[in-house]
């Protein structure tokens, strides 16, 4: 399981991401991922190695470097990674929940045919629902996860900024001792380019947290001004005259906006004579 | 996630670009890429512990290192490359939103052969033709900024076999010699000369957008 790994899990959750989602999934594949691990691996590699002291004394040199650097950058980086793009498997688990219910509902109704079957597992679920809230929360723990590994990483290395030299002054150096660090420059330019991405990443969560509380908003002022829209209950007595009407109720009250596209898609699923008026 | 993932990313948007737009990407994956990956990483791998300077004094390499290399070509060719590469995917968007939106009417009852909406190639028409341009625009501009900072940094080009330093804690002057100087250089130039190549491509590409655009009216008018 390497970054291509992640990749491939995360792709399929980008089908059912609004525009600014996939966004930020590219900026975060290209421009944090791709840039972490072509160049920033490297730029780190020699960071131990190449961390001299001015002094003779054996072991100073481990426990200096140990001293300033507790966590390296790019694990810190590879960390915040992970648990910045792993709040959308939530999405994933609750999508194949909502299609593993219609599967159901579709044997149920008698239309369990793999091409029905096939259309469930490729449309794309519309964020409606407790959908819309799962995917809320995982933009509010995407948001999350940023902000409180950008303060860590202010605690650890305040300023952002990689110095030269660094004094040092732990158990077994005697006084104080000169440290150089490797790549200064390099690694402060790489710090800010991270920085900056990130915190590009934060306001695309942003916008995304706004458009999707707006988008809700403006559904529920529609619905409201027409108020003849049905309920989960209504497809019940619909359906239910000729199959069992406890199960698909039960399913129905589970799905709410989903169903409605189901419904909208495969007209056959109604009988005939039936006109479904909120659909 | 590495070169090979921008790849696959990238090939999708290949079907939708013009003739040059597909040269220019060939000659990017393998004449710059590919050289990066199998080449000049293998030049640049032992940069630092093979900068050797004239004198006993801890930190004086480091610091010397430091102060003539702030920022390693090969980072800066992956920066470059990774930036120039990436205006395509808004041409990738502009496509994925058109495909939507054809679906979108297909769902509404007109009669479209999705098959052939997943296959057909999108003419480079009306709002995609300005996205397209706007993506060479935008791959120019960072070209060009990339050479730019690349001269800023290191004058000239030519990678010296030996540099003068005094930064402190360096005693006085302190000569300090580069590793692989001369295969630096060659790999320099050549990186030099293909980025040269990219942005020759991208200006035709440019121009023969906009001849294509101005002929269009003047055969209608005709």
């Amino acid at each position: 399981m390497n970054w291509a790994g992640l990749y491939t899990v995360l792709s399929g959750v980008n089908r059912h991401s609004t525009a600014i989602g996939r966004i930020w999934l590219s900026v975060i594949f290209i421009f944090r991922i791709m840039v972490l691990v072509v160049a920033a691996e490297s730029v780190w590699g020699d960071e131990k190695s190449a961390f001299t002291c001015n002094t003779q004394q054996p072991g100073c040199n481990s426990v200096c470097y140990d001293h300033f650097f507790p966590i390296s950058h790019i694990r810190l980086w590879a960390l915040q990674l992970i648990l910045v793009t792993t709040p959308a498997l939530l999405v994933a688990m609750h999508v194949a929940y909502q299609q593993h219910q219609e599967k159901k509902l579709l044997v149920l109704t008698g239309h369990g045919d793999p091409k029905h079957m096939e259309e469930v597992k490729k449309h794309k679920m519309r964020i409606s629902g407790s959908l819309w809230w799962t995917y809320v929360c995982s933009v509010v723990f995407r948001l999350l996860f940023e902000a409180v590994f950008m303060y860590i990483f202010y605690m650890l290395y305040p300023g952002y900024q990689m110095l030269r030299l660094v004094k040092c002054e732990a158990y077994p150096c005697p006084n104080i001792v000169d440290c150089f660090i490797s790549r200064p420059t390099e690694k402060t330019i790489f710090t800010v380019f991270m920085l900056v991405t990130s915190s590009i990443c934060i306001v695309l969560n942003m916008a995304e947290l706004v458009y999707l509380v707006v988008r809700a908003c403006a559904r529920r002022g529609q619905h409201n001004s027409n108020p003849s829209s049905g309920k989960s209950s209504f497809y019940g007595h619909k359906l239910s005259s000729e199959y069992k009407q406890n199960e698909i109720n039960q399913l129905l009250t589970d799905q709410d906006g989903s169903l409605k596209d189901m419904l909208r898609r495969n007209p056959g699923l109604q009988e005939k004579g039936d006109r479904c008026s909120a659909c | 996630m590495d070169w090979g993932s921008l790849h696959a990313v990238l090939g999708g948007v290949n079907k939708h670009s013009t003739s040059i737009g597909k040269i220019w990407l060939t000659v990017l994956f393998i004449f710059r890429i590919m050289i990066l990956v199998v080449a000049a990483e293998r030049v640049w791998g032992d940069e630092q512990q093979d900068f050797v300077c004239n004198t006993l004094q801890p930190g004086c390499r480091n610091v010397c290192y430091d102060h003539f290399f702030p920022i390693s070509h090969i980072r800066l060719w992956a920066l470059q490359l990774i930036f120039v590469s990436t205006p395509a995917l808004l041409v990738a968007m502009h496509v994925a939103y058109r495909r939507h939106e054809k679906k979108r009417r297909f769902r509404n009852g007109e009669k479209i052969d999705i098959e052939e909406l997943k296959n057909e190639k999108m003419h480079i028409r009306g709002p995609l033709w300005w996205t397209y341009t706007s993506s060479i625009f935008f791959r120019l501009i960072f070209e060009a900024v990339f050479m730019y900072v690349f001269y800023y940094m290191y004058d000239g080009y030519q990678m010296p076999r030996l540099m003068k330093c005094s930064a402190w804690p360096c005693p006085n002057v302190v000569d300090c010699f580069v590793s692989r100087p001369t295969e630096k250089t060659t790999f320099t130039i050549f990186m030099l000369a293909v980025s040269g190549i990219c942005m020759v491509l991208n200006v035709a590409e440019l121009c023969y957008l906009v001849i294509k655009v101005c002929m269009k009216p003047s055969r209608k008018t005709t």
